[in-house]
Formats: structure tokens, C-alpha cells, sequence
């Protein structure tokens, strides 16, 4: 007798106030979100959703008085697509036609969709997501309809980029909050593009960033960059983690110049950039393409103060023994609190945080799928149920009266 | 009738949660048959096939038993009174 099919998992939303603290955590097998007093000391956890959906992108939305978390599940069997959801995870929105579709003329399919980016915030209905293959789409709806960037995906290199590991996906979306015009994006492998006028024109950016695997280590592109983080108040100031090598930018990606300085190894995926400082920026360094795990089986976050001069190790809380993590592009975040609290997730399905900008850290879940991108948030435009305030108003009365 | 559709549980929100989805009318291919669902039920064509119009790679369209990549692909002939099962592919990880 065939045994009972289990039924699929169903989950709460997550309860939030205005100012907590919100993690977005996409893996292989669903979504998880994540939400904590600002303390960030103990997170409830709500999920997953689109079981058995691989979410490589995920956004918080809250301009224009919204709370909308976006995501894009990704089944094997039935495609990605966009969904949200306005209620923190209690019912969410699926449109039947997918919002994100390559036009007829194109000749091309949607693989994946890495990346989900609101604009800027005086452009509050913009949004911007990367997909694979390599391509950018945006919406100025409010992510009612999206369109291909026409720019982007004529770009006469694009017939010579090749597809990395993971794919060829357009993974990194960097808006510019003070040029209007200015938006950086990274493929891999192509490496770095950046258009100065709203996305009609676009230009490769990777001076000084090599491509080891080809004869010329030095091409106009190519390169296959994992991730670029940009300061919001420095935009000029960006940090890169290449295939190989790690570099920073002073000129919003014109030059880069090497700052590989002390650490164990220069290659790596995630990248996460401190919200005051742009001198402060966390990597996690792999061994090698050949063996992506953490050096010497030590689990150990690095950063620089000083804008890659030097990088030192942080491990409070890690293991440092038996520990060969992997930890990939999107899976590092940094919120935006004081202090800031950086969090980052593990292939093999750990979520560690630190709510002390790195000096200590702690695993905040482990047996989770997979983790392949976490995204941090603070919570806005909660709305408060005066409904759900009465009863407690009411049990100070009678304590009082007792 | 002249096919009725087989619809496994994951896309049961795309199909008002119906199973089993009969169409009117006389497609000749499995291709006609697809718009035709698509035309009721949008969603199930746009996860069946890709935005280029083939079938999705861990997706199987069988006509009665046969798997219609082993024949025509979405050419595949419909008879009459077909029933056209979409099932996930044994894949994944």
C-alpha cells in the first residue's frame, strides 16, 4: 500500500512593529522571513514559502508607504516569477501570466531571476531586477508590468559573454541614489556595466579587474564578477569580489585597484559593505574556484576599516575547526542599524548573524535548505491594531483595581 | 468533449484548484489544445511552456500514454476524447 503523501508545509506570517528588524532568506527549497526587536537578539522565523521553489531574489519594499516583500521562487518543473506579498507572508500575490517574460522577439526564456532592486527613493514605483541570461528588467509601475532594457540586452558584447557556474545571470543591480541617471550592474562572466543615462547606453567598467582564465588577463570584458556592494553615501565608493581578486573603486567603477591585503584567499562570493562607513567592508574568502570551502576548515568572516588596506579575520562565534562552509553571492547582508548587524548564510543551510558589526557572531538557525541569498530590512508602515492593545490596557486596570 | 486535461497539485492554483479540466471544441495538436487551456486558464499554459512556446525542460505532456517528446512534440496529434496528462518530470535535488 503506496504510504500517504505528506501534505506541503503552511506558514504563518511574521508578526512585525515599525523598526524591527527583518530578514529576507531565500534558499533552494523556499523562502524564510525572519524578524526581531531592533535588538536583533531573538528572531522569530515564519516559512517556507514557495516550498520547494529555489528564491534567489528577495526585496523590501517601503516607499510610498508600502510593506511589500517581493520574491522570485523558481521551480524546476514550472519556471520563476515574481510574487509579493503586503501582509509579511500571510497571503501572497502570483500573477497567472509570470510579471517577468522575454518578448517573443527576443528569442529568449527566463532561466532565473537573481536579483530584485527598488529604485531610488524619489523614483518610489520603480524596480529593477536581473534575470538569467544576463539581462535587466525594470518596472515603473510599481512592478505591475516590467520591461527588458533594450540597452543592455543590445549590447553588441553581449553575443560573447559566457555563462559562469551558476549561470549567465545578471546577479548585482547598483542604483546610484544621487545621479539619476547612473545604474551599475554585474553579470557573470561578463563583469561590470554601467549606464550614466537611465539605462539607454552602457559601458564596461572593469579597468584593472583580471580575468585569469583567459590568455589576456586584462580584457574589456569578461571578467566574472561575484559581487560589487556600493556605499549610499559615498556612490563612487564601490567594492568588488572577483573570481580571483578583490578590488575597490573610488570613481564608481571606472578604475579598481587591487586591495587583496591579508587575506587567505582572494576569492569568495559575498560581499557586504558597512551602511555608515564606506571604508568598512566583510567578505567570507573561499579556497579556491577548484575547492569553494572556507580555508583550513575555519569558518571566518573578514573586514577591512580601511578601505581594503587591510582585511582581518572575525570569528568570535564561528567554528574554526571542521567548518568547510561556502557561502555564495547574495548570501551575505548588512542592515542599517546602529550598530549594524551583519548576517550571512551557508550552503549547508546555517544562518549566522552578528548585531555588532562583526566583533561577535551568532548561528541564528542551522538545518535550514541551502542558503542562496539574505537580504536585511527594517520594517515600515506596520500598521497598529488598536484592537490588539486594549487587552493589555485592560489587564493593568485590574491589577490596579486588585 | 474533445480533450480533457490532467492537472497535477502544484498547479491546481492555476486551475481553480480543478484536477481534471475538459475543453470543448477539436484540436487537432497538442499545441492547439494548449492555447486552448491557455485561453481559459492562462497560468497553466505559461507554466507548461516557456514565453518561446516549448515545453518547459522537467515538464511531460503525455497524450493518453505517450509522451509527446517521443513522438511529434506539441505537433503530437490529439484524437478525439483524449486525455492529456501534464506531469512534473522525476527531477530536482
Amino acid at each position: 500500500m503506496p504510504a500517504r503523501k505528506l501534505e506541503t508545509p503552511a506558514s504563518a506570517p511574521l508578526s512585525l512593529r515599525n523598526g524591527d528588524a527583518i530578514l529576507l532568506v531565500g534558499t533552494m527549497k523556499g523562502l524564510f522571513l525572519l524578524g526581531s526587536r531592533p535588538n536583533r537578539r531573538r528572531w522569530s522565523m515564519a516559512g517556507p514559502f514557495f516550498p520547494g521553489s529555489s528564491v534567489y531574489g528577495a526585496a523590501f519594499d517601503a516607499r510610498a508607504g508600502r510593506k511589500r516583500i517581493w520574491a522570485s521562487p523558481s521551480s524546476m518543473h514550472w519556471g520563476a516569477e515574481l510574487a509579493w506579498t503586503d501582509d509579511f507572508g500571510k497571503t501572497w500575490e502570483r500573477p497567472e501570466t509570470p510579471l517577468v517574460r522575454f518578448p517573443e522577439a527576443s528569442g529568449a526564456a527566463l532561466k532565473n531571476i537573481w536579483q530584485i532592486m527598488p529604485g531610488r527613493a524619489s523614483e518610489p514605483d520603480t524596480l529593477y531586477c536581473g534575470v538569467e541570461p544576463s539581462a535587466l528588467f525594470e518596472s515603473h509601475d510599481a512592478g505591475a508590468t516590467w520591461r527588458l532594457n533594450q540597452g543592455l540586452w543590445g549590447h553588441p558584447h553581449r553575443e560573447k559573454w559566457q555563462p559562469g557556474g551558476g549561470g549567465l545571470c545578471l546577479h548585482t543591480i547598483l542604483v546610484d541614489p544621487s545621479r539619476s541617471g547612473r545604474i551599475t550592474v554585474a553579470i557573470s562572466t561578463a563583469g561590470v556595466y554601467r549606464s550614466d543615462d537611465g539605462g539607454k547606453t552602457w559601458q564596461a567598467r572593469n579597468r584593472g579587474v583580471r580575468a585569469e582564465y583567459f590568455p589576456d588577463p586584462n580584457p574589456e570584458f569578461g571578467q566574472c564578477v561575484h559581487k560589487v556592494v556600493q556605499h549610499r553615501a559615498k556612490p563612487g565608493r564601490l567594492f568588488l569580489q572577483n573570481h580571483w581578486g578583490l578590488y575597490r573603486s573610488d570613481d564608481g567603477g571606472d578604475s579598481w585597484k587591487d586591495i587583496a591585503n591579508g587575506v587567505p584567499s582572494d576569492f569568495g562570493f559575498c560581499m557586504g559593505i558597512h551602511p555608515q562607513d564606506p571604508d568598512t567592508a566583510y567578505i567570507v574568502p573561499l579556497h579556491s574556484d577548484m575547492f569553494r570551502c572556507t580555508p583550513d576548515g575555519k569558518l571566518r568572516v573578514y573586514r577591512t576599516q580601511n578601505a581594503g588596506a587591510s582585511w582581518k579575520p572575525l570569528t568570535r562565534g564561528l567554528p574554526q575547526k571542521d567548518a568547510l562552509e561556502t557561502v555564495i553571492r547574495d548570501a551575505m547582508a548588512v542592515d542599517a542599524f546602529d550598530p549594524a548587524g551583519i548576517f550571512f548564510g551557508t550552503r549547508s543551510g546555517k544562518l549566522y548573524g552578528s548585531r555588532d558589526e562583526g566583533r561577535s557572531w551568532q548561528l541564528l538557525h542551522e538545518g535550514l535548505p541551502p542558503i542562496v541569498c539574505v537580504k536585511a530590512a527594517t520594517a515600515e508602515n506596520v500598521r497598529v491594531h488598536a484592537r490588539a492593545a486594549r487587552p493589555r490596557r485592560r489587564a493593568t486596570k485590574a491589577r490596579r483595581a486588585a | 468533449m474533445a480533450v480533457c486535461f490532467l492537472i497535477p497539485g502544484p498547479l491546481l492554483a492555476f486551475s481553480g484548484g480543478r484536477a481534471a479540466v475538459s475543453l470543448d471544441g477539436s484540436p487537432q495538436t497538442v499545441a492547439e489544445a494548449l492555447d486552448a487551456l491557455g485561453a481559459v486558464h492562462p497560468g497553466l499554459r505559461e507554466r507548461i511552456l516557456t514565453e518561446r512556446g516549448d515545453v518547459r525542460p522537467h515538464v511531460n505532456v503525455f497524450v493518453a500514454e505517450t509522451n509527446i517528446r517521443d513522438v511529434a512534440g506539441l505537433a503530437t496529434r490529439v484524437p478525439d476524447g483524449s486525455e492529456i496528462a501534464i506531469l512534473p518530470a522525476v527531477s530536482g535535488g
